[in-house]
């Protein structure tokens, strides 16, 4: 009985004892789970264009994180280095393109998963050729990013918003926003829903396969490097940082592969979900929750909705 | 209306020439050597038995394939590799033999699709709805209106067409092609799998967009009676050959054609 009380009945006295750190909780959950969607965000785009795992997202994002901090290291105002980061990030979209997608046109989907792994291990080792393996500091300070927080005095405490955050959550807002509009009411954004569905009606229509994976190449690099920005700015920049793009799968798997706001949803319940059990469940089975309880989510979502809360329901015809 | 220009062709005039095009695949021969024109205006039959390279003939003509001989010729430019987009963007539009549709999108997406080579205006003002931007996309809305009145496909504009049933597929697929308003259309089997009423639907569909569009068309088809009753001429393959060229009543009393279709004695 006293495990059951622990488990059910405890943690919730205690959210109701301390509102204010409760709150603390869901807004650290709320921040982590937007970055979590931003990253989502940039394996979904390429999986409705191509229909292909990029299981490079997560090292584009560091990729694009040390080219910026690398730039502005050698002396480059940081603007001009932003600028010339998104320059680097098309050249790389243009070359994956040429050297990987290209030639392996009308292969199998596996085949170009596993490219997405070649990619990886070749950024990695280019990445450490160039900017060297030790942890960096993100240039917050030179791109104006605020720092500190705003104290909001509540609940008979206090909540700490810290300025950063509440960064990250505005532009993570404003480029899904962005995104979102772009799949559904532009040319290029049907052209883009049209690739995914099928290669050679696109190519009928005269859609162009070759400029539509550039340009969504370029866009997944674009928010890559957005995302290398505030997780950069939330610990270091560092080859490390590619593992978190693997929490990316779990938010997939509950928001659909296919689906911008499921990414977000997904994105949010997961970081919720993960600061409350820890905070309030982890004490009862020793720390470390955090670092699994996306997956077991993830897992509950296979069994009973594998095409997750909004992705495209699977109807084959037999 | 714009004036005739010196490119453009006149009706009856050769819009598309293959010239002894030859395709084949490692050591399978798929196309041998093959010539024949089509003329502005007129509905062009490819018939022939399974494995004719009849469906191989449409992909070179609208660049998914390239010959390793031959070349075609097109409204009098002749072009040995032609891409895809750059077939689209000459005018030349087609449907596929297994149905090739957006299958998450709605029919009238789909059918939004084929305007995609029309549609200019810059991506910041799309994403806005304003201005140039919004006219042209409600011009464009329009025109495929038009399109999804003509194919009486009204009540199913909203519907992905993953759900539809097959044959108002083939009808989406269409008005998608139409949407191009291309030179010349290429059908990959219309009729297969269809019911009689379908085919007499679909036939009538095709007779329409030839006689009142003006659109030149070129058609593999199965069914002997609908060739016969909608081509002009009518081409026959059997083994990557041609055997045959002519009106659909010369190509009936070919006996090469009836051996090809009736298999003959030994």
């Amino acid at each position: 009985m006293d495990i059951l009380y622990k488990i059910l009945i405890d943690p919730f006295l205690q959210m109701g004892q301390a509102p204010d750190l409760f709150v603390q909780t869901l807004w650290e959950g709320l921040v982590a789970g937007v970055l979590y969607s931003l990253i989502a965000l940039g394996f979904v785009l390429i999986f409705k264009a191509s229909g292909v795992f990029n299981f490079a997202q997560g090292i584009m994002m560091v990729f694009a994180a040390l080219t910026l901090v690398g730039l502005h290291a050698k002396g480059v105002p940081a603007f001009l280095a932003l600028a010339l980061t998104v320059v680097v990030m098309l050249v790389l979209a243009i070359g994956i393109e040429r050297l990987v997608l290209r030639p392996l046109v009308n292969q199998p989907d596996i085949i170009l998963f596993m490219a997405t792994f070649g990619l990886t291990y070749f950024l990695i080792g280019l990445g450490e050729v160039i900017f060297g393996g030790e942890p960096k500091t993100m240039i917050t300070d030179a791109l104006y990013l605020p720092r500190g927080s705003y104290e909001w005095k509540a609940f008979g405490g206090f909540v700490a918003f810290q300025k950063i955050d509440i960064a990250a959550v505005i532009i993570a807002s404003v480029m899904v926003a962005g995104l979102a509009v772009f799949f559904q009411k532009t040319r290029i954004g049907r052209a883009l829903r049209a690739v995914a569905d099928s290669h050679k009606a696109a190519l009928s229509v005269g859609i162009s396969l070759e400029q539509i994976w550039v340009i969504v190449w370029f866009t997944a690099g674009i928010v890559a490097l957005a995302t290398g920005i505030m997780w950069g700015a939330r610990s270091d920049v560092s080859f490390a940082l590619q593992i978190l793009a693997l929490k990316a799968l779990p938010v997939l798997i509950l928001g659909g592969f296919t689906s911008i706001p499921g990414a977000i949803v997904g994105g949010v319940i997961i970081g919720v979900g993960e600061k409350v059990g820890e905070f309030y469940w982890g004490p009862l089975l020793g720390s470390g929750i955090e670092s699994w309880l996306a997956y077991v989510i993830a897992l509950v979502f296979l069994l009973f909705r594998p095409q997750g809360l909004f992705g495209e329901r699977i109807i084959e015809r037999i | 209306m714009r004036a005739p220009s010196e490119k453009d062709v006149a009706a009856g005039d050769v819009l598309l020439a293959v010239e002894d095009v030859s395709l084949s695949f490692g050591g399978i021969k798929a196309i041998r050597d093959v010539s024949f024109d089509i003329r502005k205006g007129e509905i062009r039959a490819i018939i022939g038995p399974n494995g004719a390279g009849k469906t191989s003939m449409l992909n070179v003509i609208n660049g998914f394939y390239t010959p390793q001989q031959g070349r075609i010729r097109f409204k009098g430019k002749t072009r040995s590799k032609m891409r895809p987009y750059d077939a689209a963007r000459g005018g030349i539009a087609r449907t596929f033999q297994n149905v090739a549709l957006f299958r998450g999108m709605t029919a009238l997406d789909n059918i939004m699709a084929g305007r995609t080579l029309k549609m200019h205006r810059g991506l910041f003002w799309q994403m806005l709805r304003f201005g140039p931007a919004l006219r042209e996309e409600v011009e464009h809305r329009r025109a495929v209106e038009e399109i999804i009145d003509f194919l009486h496909i009204e009540h199913i504009r909203k519907t992905p067409v993953g759900r539809l049933p097959y044959g108002l597929q083939k009808r989406v697929e269409l008005g998608r092609a139409l949407a191009m308003e291309p030179d010349l259309l290429l059908l990959d089997e219309p009729m297969a799998g269809m019911n009689l009423e379908e085919k007499e639907d679909m036939s009538r569909f095709v007779l329409d967009v030839n006689q009142h569009f003006g659109t030149t068309i070129a058609l593999i088809e199965h069914d002997m009676g609908v060739v016969m009753d909608l081509s002009d001429r009518v081409v026959v393959l059997e083994y990557g050959r041609k055997i045959a060229d002519g009106t659909p009543d010369e190509v009936k009393k070919d006996q090469g054609v009836i051996d090809a279709y009736l298999g003959v004695a030994h």
